[in-house]
Parts: C-alpha cells; structure tokens; sequence
C-alpha cells in the first residue's frame, strides 16, 4: 500500500498532452468554435459548437479510461446501447421571419430524441431509463417523459450520423414545451466540456450574461461518424451547441455595433490546450455587399466563403491556435444518401390513447411555391380527472411545437464540401449534394386551456368533510371499541367491606 | 385583490413620455387627416423605429343594412398591430392594448400614448409575456376582424386577411379611448358583450393603480359616492347599479373590450374624459396607471380566475356578489312556478268534477291536460313561434322590397317592420279561433297558461343564468302580469297591463330610465327617435357581433308574450 501511493501520485502528476502521446496516439480530438451572426433584425446571434470526437467503439471495446470525452456521456451510450442522442434546452423561440434561418433550431423546452441500436429489446424501458439518467445529469425535469408524450416518427427524424438502415421502431421523441432553462441546466452542461468554462472559448458562457438574452439553446448531440474516408470503423462524436441572440435594441440603444466584452462580459484570452482546433467565425457578408461603415476589429486572419443555408455567405476567421497545430486533414467526404421519400401525399397518423400516448401526426407535403399551407388540427376540450390537474391549472396546457423538416432547394450551388475541414456550425445536419440544404423548423408551443372545475369549493368541501369526519369518526370509533363496564358505587365504607369479609369466611357470596 | 401575483403595487412606474405621446398624438392626427383614414403605412414605420414587429390585417364587411348611427354600410379597413416580443419567451402568452380608431372616434392621444408606451415597455427587460399594441380600424368592427382572424374562427361573416403574426393565448386586454392631452378622469367600462363582464380583479388593479397615482376614476362616468354613513351615498349607489345593470341587460359591447370578453380574455375600456373640472392630468399620468397594469399583469401565472365573474357594482370598489343578487330573481322565478302549480291543481280538480258519477275512491283520473289541452295547444304554440321566426327574419331579408315600394331608407325600412310584425302580433288571437275547436273553453286557455307559464319561467331562468340583468329587467316586468292574465274580469285593465310589459316596452321604458339616471330626461319625442336607433341597433349589433339580444327576445320572448295574450282574449 505504502509502496503504491507514490507511484499513484506520479502517474497523476504526469503532464497530461506529454504523457499520454508518447505512450499512444491521441485518438479522441476536440474542436470549438464560435459563429457570430449580426442578424437581419440588428440583434446579434452567438453560436458555439464544441466537438469531441473519439476514435473509439464505445460500445464493442471495453472502455474504462475516458481522456476528452465525457464519462458520464461515454458510459450513457455504452450501457443503453445508443446510436444516437439528440436533447436541446431552449427558452425563447426563434424568430425565423425577423432573425433569418437558424443554424440548429430547437423548439422551446426541453426535447429530447434517440436512436436506439437495433441490439436494444425492451426500447420503451430503455427510453425511460435514459431520461431519468439525463434527468439527473442535466438537472431537467426530463424524467416527466413518458408514454403520454413520447411519440415515434416515422418521417421526420432520420439518423443525422451513420446508419446502416432506419428502422424507427428503434426511434423515441418527446418534448416538454414547459421545461424553464436556467444556471443548473447550464451548468452540468459546461461541465462536460474538456476546458469547462476554464479556457477557450468556453470562458464566453458566463451565466448572467447568457441568460439575459432574447434567445438561449443549448443542446447535446451525440452521433456516429466514419473514421476515415473507407468508413471502415466508427468514431463517436459529441457536439455540445449552444446558440444566444442579443437584444441590439437594448443593449446597444438601437445601434449595431457590438464586442465580445459587451455581449459575454469577457474577452478571450488564451485558447483551449486540449483543443485542437478553436475559431472564431464573424459573418461580414452584409458588411460588404450593404457597403456600410463598419469594420471589424482586428482584422481577421483569413476569411472564409461558402454557401450556408443557401446563400453564399462570408465570413471573418480568427484562429485561437497557431495554424501549425492544426492537425492534419483526414480529408473524409461523407456521403450519406437518405432514403426516397415516399410520394405525395404520405399521411401517418396515430391516434393517441387517453393518458398512454399522445397523437401523432406526420404530413409528406409538396407546397407550391409562395403559397401559404395552413393545418389545423380540431380538437375537443373535455374534462380530466381530477388528480391530473396541475397545481396551476389555470394557466393552460401546453401543445408541444410541430416541427417542419424539409430540404430545401440552394438559391447558390454550394460546392462538395470538405466535411471534415468544413466549420462545425456547417456540417451537423447531412448534406446529400450542394443543391439542396436541410432546414428544420419548430412551431410556438400552443398553450391550450381546458375546462377548469372552481378548485376552491371543493377544497372547502374537502375541509368541511374532514372536520366533519374527523368529529363523527372520532366518537364512533370510541362508541365502538370501548369496553363498558358498570361499575360498583363503593357505598357503605368500611361497613360493608367488613360485612363482605366475614362473609367470604363463611362461604356466602359478598353483598 | 384575489390574484396573489398581482398582490401589491409595488411597483415603479417609470414612464415620462409624454411629450413624445403628444408628438406622436399630433403626428397621427396630421397624417389622419391627410389620407382621411388610417394612416398604415405611418403606423407601421413608427411601430418598427420603436422597435416592435408590425404586421398588418384588412378586413372587408358588408352590413346587413346601413347603419345610420355610425353611417356606414360597405365597411373596409386595415387594422395595425406591432408586437413586443418578450425575451426568452416562446410566446405562448400574451397582453393586448389596443385603441379602436373610429370615424367619429379619433382616438388620436390614445395612439400617441400607445406608441409611447411601446417604445418605453421594449427597452424593459423584465416582460415575460408578449405584448400586442393594437390599432384597429372602424372601431369595433376593426377589433372583430382582428379577434376572429386571431383566433382563426368566423362567427359573423367577416372577410378578412389571416394573420401573420401570433403571440399566444391572450391573457388579458386593455382598450384605452383618449381624445385630449390633458384628462379629469378616467372613466372604466366594464360590461361586453351579451353582458359578459371582467374578472373583478382587473377592475381591482385599475382601481389600485388609479388611487397609487392620484387620478380619479368613474364608473358610468359618475364620481364615486363618499359618504355611505347618510342616505346620500347608498342612493348614488343605488343608481350606479341601476345604470349598470340597464348597461348590462342591453347586451351590446360598451367599448371594445366587450368583443374580448368572448374569447375568455378578461378586458376593459379605459376612457379619458376630459370636463370642467379645475385638477387635470396630463398623458402621463395615465400612461403610468398603464404600465402598473400591465407590469402587474405580466405577473401573472394563470389566467385571472381567482375573483368574481359575475358581480354588480354600485361603486368601483364595491360590488354585489352573484350569491347575494341571484334569490331576488329566484323569487320572481318562484311566482311563476307556483302559480303554475295553482293552475296544474285546478285543471286536476276540474278534471275530478267533471267526470259523471265522479266515482269515489282511488280511481285516478287522466291527467286533464293531456286529455283536452294538446290539440288545442298546438295551433296558438306553432303560430306565436311563427310569429316570432317572421319577426327575426323577415326585417332584414324584406328590407329592399318594403325600400322599394315604400319611400323609407333601408335601415327605416328594417325597423318599420320589425315593429309592423310586432303590432301585427297582437290581432293574432282573434282569428286563432278559427282554426281551433274547443270543446271545454275554460279549461282550454288554463292549460294554454300553463305551458306559457312553464315557458317563460324555463326562458326566465336560462337570461338570469347568463345575463343577470337582463334577466332580472325582464323578470321584474313580465312576472306580475303574466301570473294574473286570463280571460275574465276587465280585460281592458289587463291588456293594458300586458301590453306596458310586453318586451319592446320595456325597451321603450329602459330608454328612459337610462337617460333619467344619466340625468338628461328624454321628451317623448326625442325617446321615440332613441328607441327606433335602438332598434336599427339591436338588430345590426347581432349580425355583426353576434349580439344575443334581437333573436332572444325575437324567438324567445315574444312569442312567449304572445301566448299570454292569446289567453287574454281567449274565447
């Protein structure tokens, strides 16, 4: 014991990067970035994308020692058997006519959706297991998902990493639109992160100012990619997003000027260490077409074009690291074609079941173009029991948003990208070829208000019964389990006790 | 207060627009003038420079006939609305304050305060609910097209764009009319449409800001009584109720919160009167009793659902509570009730002593009315019901052929009907005869006053349920006659009576009442001018809002009034 305490220490005292790559290469890799996007609006969107990519198979390979790669995480795929994990918090909503296409678009609340592997036999436990556990890391009230709100699409949500095939009966999603985002769910989510919140770009998230914003979404995305270009194995790879739009009205009285001091509160100092890559990305593309007078300070090192969400757009790149240590390209392409889908006019519907699981509904549709679609869905409002009112029953109840997924068609041909070179905030959803782009949206979650019995009368009825109970009951209950016994006046004294006494010696029952 | 979330006032009101109120006001009222009607494209520049997101709405609506009062009949307009995102919210829930721009109703302070408040609440960061600034054209007419496009519903035939822009279930609505830069008072209106009436607690937060700022505030446009001690302060009560009550039993929408009202979105009408008197206020004092209550309101968890529903009030801050209001017309109910009962009892006895031999013992004999009374019944029932389909239809569908043939305009020709069917009601009971063979005529109009009596009682008891007042007028002036007609006595003295009570009387009466209570009598004249407007009135309020009022009393009253006549001159 004595003996092995000092080699525990050095082995703990070994310079982590040093140590370890001397004795095998690094096989897990973290790249960060952020993106920022002055917005049609005036207000300024911030995207961060952290992503950890590990070269190992999490689930065949006994894996006990964890470098980059979150344990808590890493151990959640291992023993639930997960292809793919998507969960978003997000309070507020994106406003996609004022602030323009998002990057990742997240409905309001709590989403939370999963691909199983195919090994899985009991998928309905595991889903309720996993949101407990993700409860618990998250510090959400995920462990509210159960069978009234999961659904299974078969549409909408395909595998965004490797997929041999989709089968969606492996598929489970559930939304709770009345989830409130606050400091305890960012905090285990910064946790996660290799620096924390300690270097790199991460020293940006600092609470009071992230939560003083118009919109704030943060997700975790845990997926499958192809390791090398022959995808012959699998890495597993963890992007933890989070987006915020600043209020230009108020933080900067109208004006669209903004700096990173103004919106985080912080400057970036130094870079991650254990990143290996880390930019900054600023969109300057209506800086130069409007011709206007602003400049970005200081200027970039290079600048970046490309097509996103198909518009050819430009961007200011500022690389935390020095370009040496960016390692070298891997240079995978990946081509992931999704299956057809069906032809027109494809309708699932499901209908729910009281209290077992909600309705489903999931429209194919090809809409004409400058055409407005309208669906409405009608529905009844009944009564519940009375046990399933929420404490606040007259604040409503929520719908969760519908979402929109569609692909739609580049107003630019945006050249094949260098997937794994490409910015992160460019390359979560798949693309199959330049001419189209994937856009999901999510509608407002609707709060609905059903019929709501006056709770204070029978609150009162219930206190008035209760005493009334209470009294009734109590002098019942006493009537019926008392014994009664008639007990003997003691008349006559010390008389009477002698007369019993010389009786009792004669043999004669006692008075 | 019964809201706890809007327990206190604590809470610091920090609006000091006012001159750009009165800018924007001067503003407004210049560009109105010249387009001479909304100025859009205005409204919208100045709701995006204060930085809301502004969409707008048009909406077209033909009326069913010209409404003189207003002086409008092919009705097209464009309302304009800007909406104050709150931040980190995903819209689910949001506040409304609206201001209705009329023809004869410029409205122009209240945009200008509505802008300046605008431009105040969104450099706030503290909102959790959206906020909706609303500026509808053609007042009322502008807030329905809003209100039924918003909630995606067509009651009443409004053509209108759908909306663009949404913001959740509406919590609570603010309508404000102001029409001069400085106010004595702020005069609050509560009742809606049909008589729907606010929850009390947000007449509670407008009565606790107004005395947190010192503004004084009316009710029906009457200050306060003071002294409740001496007989002078109850009987100024007692007048406001009254006032209130004939306000509510009208069943139109005072102020354009009443159309709110039907979507379960508590509201009320603000108005700012500008009089003689020496102490006056300028726009932001009452721009800060708005933002109280709407950072009050913001506050908010659930829908206010905490106090009453149904009240009346006597002051602004008293009220009488449905459980103390609702024995007085139960009682009124109960005459009829147990008049039918007198009535059931005596057909049965007549039915005994009528049977030959009348066989003691317990030989129960048919129930008489069945035996005798339905043939009889069907023919006065059916025609009186037809009475009053002839008396809801055909005004409105006949009126081009009555303009046609008659020199009368449209809207004249609509109410000369209505009240020739209505007259023409009354002969009805001389020919029913005709078709009806009555082998027991005594017993025959008992039973005819029976059912009559269940009627009404039946209808009586429905108006009292959703429209106490209305209810009650109707009660209070129907009950005593309808118990005592029948066909003996002096029927002159009776149909006397009856016509007095008869519903459009009663209207004729409620008229003058109003006008005596606001204390500016009507000559008989002028009266009959007010009641035939009333009339046009009723009749339009319930085809373009959906006003209850006209078919109530059309298909449910008045044939109902008309048995009773029928059992008057029963022969």
């Amino acid at each position: 014991m004595a003996a092995a305490m000092p080699l525990a220490l050095f082995v703990l005292l070994l310079p982590g990067p040093g140590g370890w790559c001397l004795a095998e290469p690094q096989r897990d890799s973290l790249r960060e970035e952020l993106v920022i996007t002055p917005l049609p609006s005036g207000d300024v969107a911030a995207t961060f994308q952290f992503r950890t990519r590990w070269d190992s198979e999490l689930q065949r390979e006994g894996v006990s020692h964890y470098r980059l790669f979150p344990k808590a995480l890493g151990q959640l795929i291992a023993k639930y058997s997960l292809r793919e994990l998507h969960l978003s918090f997000t309070q507020g909503f994106w406003r996609t006519r004022y602030w323009g296409p998002p990057f990742l678009q997240a409905p309001s609340g709590a989403e939370l959706w999963v691909w199983f592997q195919d090994t899985v036999t009991d998928v309905d436990k595991s889903w309720k297991e996993l949101s407990n556990v993700l409860s618990g890391i998250f510090c959400a009230s995920l462990n509210f998902i159960d069978s009234t709100n999961t659904v299974t699409p078969t549409a909408s949500f395909k595998p965004l990493g490797l997929a041999n095939d989709t089968d969606h009966y492996f598929l489970r999603y559930a939304v709770l639109p009345r989830e409130v985002v606050c400091t305890e769910n960012l905090t285990p989510w910064k946790k996660l992160l290799p620096c924390s919140s300690k270097a790199g770009l991460s020293v940006l998230l600092k609470a009071d100012r992230l939560f003083h914003t118009s919109y704030h979404s943060q997700a975790v995305h845990i997926r499958p990619v192809c390791r090398n270009a022959r995808c012959t194995s699998i890495s597993w790879e963890l992007r933890q997003t989070l987006s915020v739009v600043f209020d230009a009205f108020i933080t900067g009285q109208g004006k669209k000027d903004w700096s990173l001091f103004r919106m985080f509160s912080r400057t970036l100092t130094e870079p991650c260490p254990l990143a290996s890559e880390s930019r900054v990305y600023v969109d300057i593309t209506n800086y130069n077409q409007d011709n206007e007078t602003l400049e970005v300070n200081p200027a970039p090192t290079t600048t970046y074009q490309d097509v996103i969400l198909g518009t050819r757009k430009t961007y200011a790149v500022y690389d935390l690291l020095d370009t040496a240590m960016i390692h070298n390209s891997r240079n995978l392409n990946i081509q992931l074609k999704w299956k057809r889908p069906p032809e027109n006019g494809y309708i699932h519907y499901q209908p729910a079941q009281d209290r077992l699981q909600p309705h489903l509904l999931e429209m194919l549709i090809q809409l004409p173009a400058n055409s407005v679609t309208k669906v409405s869905i009608q529905f009844e409002r009944a009564l519940l029991k009375w046990t399933e009112y929420t404490p606040d029953p007259n604040h409503g109840f929520y719908v969760s948003p519908s979402v929109l997924s569609a692909l739609v068609p580049s107003m630019v041909a945006a050249k094949p990208v260098d997937w794994e070179e490409s910015p992160l905030f460019n390359s979560l959803f798949p693309v199959s070829d330049g001419s189209n782009y994937f856009v999901r949206l999510y509608t407002e979650p609707l709060l609905v208000n059903l019929p709501t019995p006056d709770f204070s009368m029978p609150y009162n009825v219930i206190c008035l019964t209760c005493t009334v109970v209470a009294v009734c009951y109590g002098s019942f209950y006493n009537l019926l389990t008392r014994t009664f016994h008639i007990e003997e006046p003691r008349t006559g004294g010390l008389a009477k006790r002698l007369a019993n006494f010389i009786r009792r010696i004669r043999g004669v029952p006692p008075l | 207060m019964s809201e706890n979330a809007m327990g206190s006032t604590m809470v610091e009101e920090q609006f000091a627009g006012g001159d750009r109120a009165r800018a924007l006001a001067r503003d407004f009222a210049a560009h109105r003038r010249k387009s001479g009607a909304l100025p859009v494209a205005w409204l919208e520049r100045t709701m995006r420079s204060v930085g809301l997101e502004v969409y707008t709405q048009s909406f077209s609506r033909k009326l069913p006939f010209p409404d003189e009062t207003h002086e409008r009949y092919m009705v097209s307009g464009t309302n304009v609305y800007g909406i104050l995102r709150a931040p980190r919210a995903a819209s689910t829930e949001s506040l409304v304050l609206t201001v209705p721009c009329g023809s004869d109703s410029t409205n122009s302070q209240a945009v200008g305060l509505l802008l300046a408040l605008a431009a105040h609440f969104r450099g706030q960061i503290y909102w959790a609910k959206d906020i909706i600034f609303l500026v509808t054209e053609h007042d009322l007419l502008g807030t329905e097209a809003w209100l039924e496009a918003y909630h995606d519903v067509n009651v009443t035939g409004m053509q209108s764009s759908p909306l663009q822009g949404r913001a959740g279930a509406i919590q609570a609505a603010v309508a404000l009319e102001l029409s001069s830069d400085m106010v004595t008072s702020l005069d609050v209106a509560v009742e809606g449409l049909n008589g729907q009436l606010p929850n009390l607690d947000l007449l509670n937060l407008f009565q606790t800001f107004c005395q947190k700022g010192g503004l004084l505030c009316t009710l029906q446009g009457k200050l306060q009584p003071q002294d409740w001690t001496s007989l002078d302060g109850p009987l100024q009560g007692l007048q406001m109720l009254l006032l209130m009550v004939l306000r509510q039993a009208s069943g139109r929408p005072h102020g354009s919160h009443g159309l709110f009202l039907r979507y379960r979105v508590e509201a009320l009408t603000l108005r700012g009167i500008n009089s003689f008197r020496q102490y006056k206020y300028d726009l932001v004092a009452v721009g800060k009793a708005l933002e109280g209550m709407f950072r009050k309101l913001n506050h908010l968890l659930e829908r206010l659902h905490q106090s009453f529903f149904l009240y009346l009030l006597p002051a602004l801050s008293r009220f009488v509570s449905i459980g103390l209001y609702m024995p007085a017309a139960g009682f009124l109910l109960l005459v009829l009730g147990l008049k039918a009962l007198e009535l059931w009892m005596q057909l049965h006895e007549a039915g005994v002593g009528l049977e030959p031999g009348g066989s003691p013992g317990p030989s129960v004999p048919l129930p008489p009315a069945q035996g005798v009374g339905l043939a009889s019944l069907v023919a006065p029932l059916l025609i009186s019901q037809a009475m009053g389909l002839a008396l809801y239809v055909l005004p409105v569908l006949g009126q081009h052929v009555a303009a046609q043939h008659f020199p009368v305009a449209e809207a004249e020709a609509v109410v000369l009907t209505l009240l020739a069917i209505y007259a023409a009601g009354l002969a009805l009971p001389h020919n029913t005869h005709r078709v009806v063979s009555t082998q027991a005529p005594d017993r025959g109009w008992m039973v005819l006053k029976l059912v009559a009596l269940i009627y009404l009682a039946l209808q009586l008891g429905c108006i009292v349920l959703t429209n106490f007042s209305l209810g009650f007028l109707l009660a209070a002036t129907m009950v005593p006659t309808a118990a005592l007609a029948k066909p003996h006595g002096s029927r002159t003295l009776y149909a006397v009576l009856l016509v007095l009570t008869s519903p459009a009387a009663t209207l004729f009466g409620s008229l003058f009442l109003w006008r005596e209570l606001q204390e500016a009598p009507l000559s008989l004249a002028e009266g009959w001018q007010l009641f035939l407007a009333a009339l046009a009135q009723g009749v339009l309020e319930h085809h373009t809002y959906g006003a209850l009022l006209f078919p109530l009393l059309s298909l449910g009253l008045y044939p109902c009034w008309l048995l009773f006549w029928n059992v008057l001159f029963w022969k």
